[in-house]
């Protein structure tokens, strides 16, 4: 019992670190992703806007749904909200909180990577650089519509032969990169305040609701854990006692057929180990039974006897 | 028991997180194998596609193979799929079950390789370079080359060095349509694959639970089974071995006896267990010969039931062996309490 109590104080106290810890990996792996990205927007009047857009927003739905996935919980609650009621009424209370802890966390790594993509500004560019106003800008007041589609497609280029050295460009790119930064800066400034406020407020809202939820929730994941481990010990048990009850019967078919009754020696423990099977014959028929002959999944018998 | 009865546990919760770490050391080793492979297309009109579509799809299968060669549980699945019906029966959803899960596991580096691949951009740019729409992102009517010609110089475009097709399109620009092309070919292969694993994992609870309950414990029962069968005859074996050996060195000191015809000397009652053990034993000559015997002539694989010395010890007689027929069998249907 004791192994079990150290493993209840483990599950207890690490489920909860184990999924934040989970969702800074995702976190930390999704600004590694950004990084390793070789953006390249293609610098095309119609594919620029799809592109810059598609790497700001599809990467996002990629790791929340990552998220979702390497939540162990979310297989939890959706058991839970899935299973026949049974003797056991259902708290829609409860579903709920793991629900929102499960969004919490898994919004995390996407809100990470749209931060970094608006910080950085490569993808704002890429998307808006051919919706921009040419009064603003000198060098491209004077150029006749249709090439002007095609050079503030190029902007986003700097090695493009004709946007090297071209001021306009910067001030261009300069421009919507101001706009993305701040874009970013705000969303973050407004999550964290967010976040802070909800965290805050909370207990003021209905705690004892709350910390009814979180118990049973918390009791529910244990739970499950701790079913899975007694299976384990079950099976582990079952097999012992079937493959112990297999040589026995192999034993007791031995001794019908031979003609030598074993004697037990004084003190021979091994000879007791042995089940009776004690030569090179018995040893390979008893392999062979095992193989071609599995015993059935009973072993009732054997704890009867 | 105790210590066997640890290993195993350590052995049953750790399985799984046990493959999961293989699965991403493998995942890892794919993304590493690319960045190590230099990529070096042919630029010439039908080998691009051949080559940049073969490291595309090639690797990947290698990757899936491996990653079922480096399953320990596929020659369980074998055994249980080829073994004789015997005394219980097949559980098809068993066998399903551990399919389905070693195959989950192997899909993921082949899927690593291939979104490393499309989202790098080589392969594709290697593969459709000739393809790219000439006529909307460069100069189509070249008055001095032929349609062949063209094809030539567009196959060139992923080799920068030797391409001399500026006045058709520009190198840079074909070189970012298709990447642009691969990378969004990679980040929808990515999506599709994320929302095909949450389909699977999310559908699983509402549907089949309890059919997935029984298959899962049923298979880590085969499995357990497996190795506790193999920890038992091993802990027979040696049992067996002991109990060779000892009545080996019994046969010898006996015959040895008999031949010197002496008789036993009765140990006095204050010699230690050392001397007992030593089993008249006691000098260089005889402990030469019991070598000599242990090499030229091993006893045979057959203990014998009772504690007297038998006469002759080693040589490979005693009671025939045992060949029983087809002995009763228990025919009651059996169920587990589980």
């Amino acid at each position: 019992m004791d192994r079990f109590r150290m493993i209840f104080q483990y599950f207890q106290s690490n489920s909860e670190s184990v999924m934040n810890g989970i969702c800074g990996l995702l976190a930390l792996a999704s600004v590694k992703m950004y990084t390793c990205f070789d953006f390249s927007c293609p610098c095309l009047p119609q594919y620029n806007r799809a592109y810059g857009l598609g790497v700001m927003f599809i990467p996002p739905v990629i790791l929340f749904l990552c998220g979702l996935i390497l939540n162990r919980q979310s297989l939890v609650m959706l058991d839970e909200w899935r299973r026949p009621q049974g003797h056991r009424k259902k708290d829609l209370a409860v579903i709920r909180y793991m629900c929102s802890s499960i969004m919490q966390r898994a919004m995390v790594a996407p809100v990470v990577w749209i931060i970094v993509t608006l910080l950085d500004g490569k993808c704002l560019i890429c998307a808006f650089s051919g919706s921009m106003d040419p009064e603003k800008f000198v060098g491209f007041a004077t150029v006749s519509p249709v090439q002007l589609e095609q050079l503030l497609a190029k902007v986003p280029c700097k090695d493009d032969e004709l946007m090297r050295n071209n001021t306009s460009r910067k001030a261009v790119s300069r421009y919507l990169r101001c706009w993305s930064q701040a874009l970013g800066w705000s969303i973050l400034l407004i999550l964290i305040m967010a976040a802070f406020l909800a965290r805050w407020l909370r207990p003021c809202f209905n705690q004892d609701t709350l910390l009814q939820a979180r118990h049973w929730s918390n009791y529910i994941d244990i739970e499950q854990k701790i079913f899975e481990e007694t299976c384990c010990e079950h099976s582990r048990l079952f097999a012992h006692k079937c493959i112990l009850h297999f040589f026995e019967s192999m034993r007791q078919e031995i001794k019908l057929h031979s003609f030598n009754l074993p004697r037990q020696g004084e003190g021979d423990e091994e000879k007791e180990d042995l089940q009776g099977i004690t030569d090179q014959d018995q040893v390979n028929k008893l392999l062979k039974t095992w193989y071609y002959e599995k015993p059935p999944l009973d072993v009732s018998q054997a704890t009867q006897r | 028991m105790d210590k066997f009865r640890m290993i195993f546990q350590f052995f049953q919760s750790n399985q799984e997180s046990f493959m999961n770490g293989i699965c991403g050391i493998m995942a890892l080793a794919s993304t590493q194998m690319y960045s190590a492979f230099d990529f070096n297309c042919p630029c010439l009109p039908h080998y691009n596609m051949a080559y940049g579509l073969g490291i595309l799809l090639v690797p990947p299968f290698i990757l899936f193979l491996l990653g079922f060669v480096l399953n320990n549980n596929i020659s369980m699945l074998a055994e249980e799929w080829r073994r004789p019906h015997g005394q219980r029966g097949k559980d098809p959803a068993v066998l399903r079950y551990m399919f389905c899960s070693m195959a989950q596991r192997a899909m993921i580096a082949p899927a690593v390789w291939v979104s490393v691949t499309l989202l790098d951009g080589k392969c594709i740019t290697c593969a459709f370079c000739t393809s790219v729409p000439v006529e909307t992102l460069g100069n189509a009517s070249h008055p001095l080359l032929s349609q062949e010609e063209i094809q030539r110089v567009l196959a060139r475009i992923p080799c920068k060095e030797i391409y001399n097709g500026q006045e058709v399109i520009a190198n840079e620009v074909a070189v970012r349509y298709l990447r642009c092309i691969s990378q969004a070919l990679g980040w929808c292969f990515v999506l599709l694959m994320t929302t095909l694993a949450f389909l699977v994992r999310s559908l699983r609870p509402c549907f089949s639970q309890a059919a997935f309950l029984k298959s899962r414990y049923w298979s880590h029962y085969i499995d357990i089974e497996r190795k506790l069968f193999d920890e038992t005859c091993a802990e027979h074996a040696k049992s067996f071995a002991k109990v060779c050996i000892q009545q080996f060195f019994e046969g010898m000191s006996t015959d040895l006896v008999a031949a010197r015809c002496h008789l036993p000397q009765k140990a006095s009652a204050d010699t230690g267990e050392a001397s007992k053990k030593l089993l008249g034993i006691t000098d260089q000559g005889t402990m030469n010969m019991v070598l000599k015997s242990w090499h030229r002539c091993k006893p045979p694989l057959h203990l014998h039931p009772s504690a007297l010395p038998s006469r002759n010890g080693w040589a490979g007689e005693g009671q025939s062996p045992v060949h029983p027929s087809a002995a009763q069998r228990e025919t009651a249907a059996y169920y587990s309490l589980v």
